[in-house]
């Protein structure tokens, strides 16, 4: 490692697609701060460490670590515990290390489904039937894979978490304006925001930052964007698009609104609310505009899939955090 | 008698119709179980679906919303909201593999004391059929709800 004097910066991915990280180089020329005001120690996607040289560092050495992914493995525990002794600040970084993300709604799902859908459905050529093993005898010694666990955890239900900065991924402006703010606080020109706030993200919603035309709201059906003729500047749930604006966080800009398509919730939950799944059906079934509980529910039938739209990205960090199927796997065959 | 099984339920109750109804069940001696344990709201309409959920995850076996009936809303029409939302709230319980009918919605007017202990007294024993909910709550080291270490279930090679 080298010991040139700046503060040191990390990244890491846990289960993750990788967005984060070409989210954080979109920041164009601002990258080169990164590189002038701190020294990258680690950061698998960009340069070549070992999780030994993490393991070497001093604990508290690393300033700034910006955490993306989420916990499905024990590789991905064993680096959030080890990220966290060895940081000062670490942030939980983009919808998967706040609240699951995308990945987290395999906690719909229990473990032995998600490993025959993966090894053992029709489109896999896998004709011997092989399932990974924890641990296998080979010639050499033992070979050892990282275990599976059951659920998926947000990276606060493992470590401590400084921060939390939503977006799947966080819009690059937001991006470079937390980074320039630790910058001033290196400098001494800034201080840091209470710790577990919410950063580089408003406090509203999305709807606040949507330049969509809003009424009061009377939906007498639910249609998917895809076999709708959208108004282009008609609020979308008011056209009967699931729209997930209402409960969103906003800072994005209300971007995907904009360019025709519904918020899908990646910021997150806005402030104050436990449940993004719960406030958003509050905000989805008041507005229905009938009395009867046969129309009420002809016109839910247009909502396909109620808890993956309600929990697109936040099933784990929601209220109940996984289904039943998820946490039971031996009631479904498992073992 | 003592190893049967006696649920959670958490009620809400409208403060203008069905927690008055309950007060009359009370006053008029008319008995219900007591697995149920009373909540009260101003209106059904103040019932975010975030209270089931919390009931659901720290321990309640059942929930039960009450309201005023439909036309009858103290606030014009709140409980037809608390009926959409309840219909909606039944369809994403079931995708997380919980029963719908741990969820019930009631109307009881206050005059309705006998209705409601009989619409109790029946959700308990329907509860208690379904058998206990048990939704995990363990805690992690920050004192925030999780799950424990990973499963212990291995795959091995067919």
């Amino acid at each position: 490692m080298s010991t040139n004097g700046k503060p040191k910066f990390a990244m890491y991915w846990g289960s993750s697609c990788g967005g984060c990280e070409i989210a954080v180089l979109n920041i164009h020329e601002k990258i080169l701060d990164v590189d002038a005001n701190f020294d990258v120690v680690f950061w698998p996607v960009a340069m070549d460490a070992k999780y030994k040289d993490v393991e070497a560092m001093e604990d508290g050495s690393i300033l700034l670590t910006l955490f993306n992914g989420g916990i499905r493995t024990e590789e991905n525990e064993h680096l959030a515990k080890l990220l966290r002794s060895k940081s000062k600040i670490l942030v939980a970084f983009g919808s998967c290390a706040q609240e699951g993300g995308i990945p987290g709604l395999a906690n719909f799902s229990n473990q032995r489904d998600l490993f025959t859908t993966v090894y053992d459905s029709p489109s896999t050529d896998n004709p011997e039937g092989i399932r990974p093993m924890y641990d296998y005898e080979a010639p050499e010694g033992t070979i050892h894979i990282p275990e599976f666990f059951h659920t998926l955890r947000p990276l606060d239900q493992v470590v401590d978490v400084d921060y939390y900065m939503p977006g799947c991924p966080p819009e690059s402006h937001q991006i470079a304006a937390v980074i320039d703010l630790v910058i001033q606080v290196i400098n001494g020109e800034a201080e840091l925001p209470p710790k577990g706030a919410v950063i580089g993200a408003g406090v509203s919603t999305v709807c606040d930052e949507c330049p969509r035309t809003r009424h009061e709201k009377h939906i007498t059906s639910f249609t998917r964007i895809q076999s709708a003729v959208i108004d282009p500047d008609l609020c979308l749930l008011e056209q009967g698009i699931l729209c997930n604006g209402p409960a969103t966080r906003n800072g994005c800009g209300a971007v995907c609104p904009q360019a025709g398509a519904q918020c899908i919730g990646c910021y997150g939950p806005a402030a104050d609310v436990a449940d993004y799944g719960a406030r958003m059906l509050t905000a989805v079934a008041s507005v229905i505009d009938s009395q009867d509980p046969d129309e009420i529910e002809s016109i839910l039938d247009g909502i396909v899939d109620p808890a993956g739209s309600f929990y697109r990205f936040g099933l784990p960090h929601s209220m109940l955090q996984a289904s039943k199927d998820a946490w039971k796997p031996s009631e479904n065959g498992g073992e | 008698m003592t190893d049967q099984f006696e649920p959670v339920i958490i009620g809400f109750t409208c403060n203008w119709c069905s927690y008055r109804a309950a007060d009359l069940a009370g006053t008029a001696r008319v008995k219900y179980p007591p697995n149920v344990r009373l909540i009260r709201l101003m209106c059904s309409g103040r019932l975010d679906p975030t209270f089931v959920l919390k009931a659901l995850s720290s321990g309640a076996d059942g929930v039960m919303i009450t309201g005023c009936h439909p036309g009858e809303c103290h606030y014009l029409e709140q409980n037809y909201k608390a009926l959409r939302r309840y219909l909606l709230l039944r369809r994403t319980l079931k995708q997380m593999g919980i029963e719908p009918e741990r969820v019930k919605l009631v109307w009881a007017s206050a005059a309705e004391g006998v209705h409601l202990a009989k619409e109790i007294t029946t959700l308990v024993e329907e509860i208690r059929a379904l058998g206990p909910l048990q939704w995990p709550t363990s805690i992690t080291g920050n004192g925030k709800k999780a799950f424990l270490e990973g499963s212990s279930v291995k795959e091995a090679v067919a």
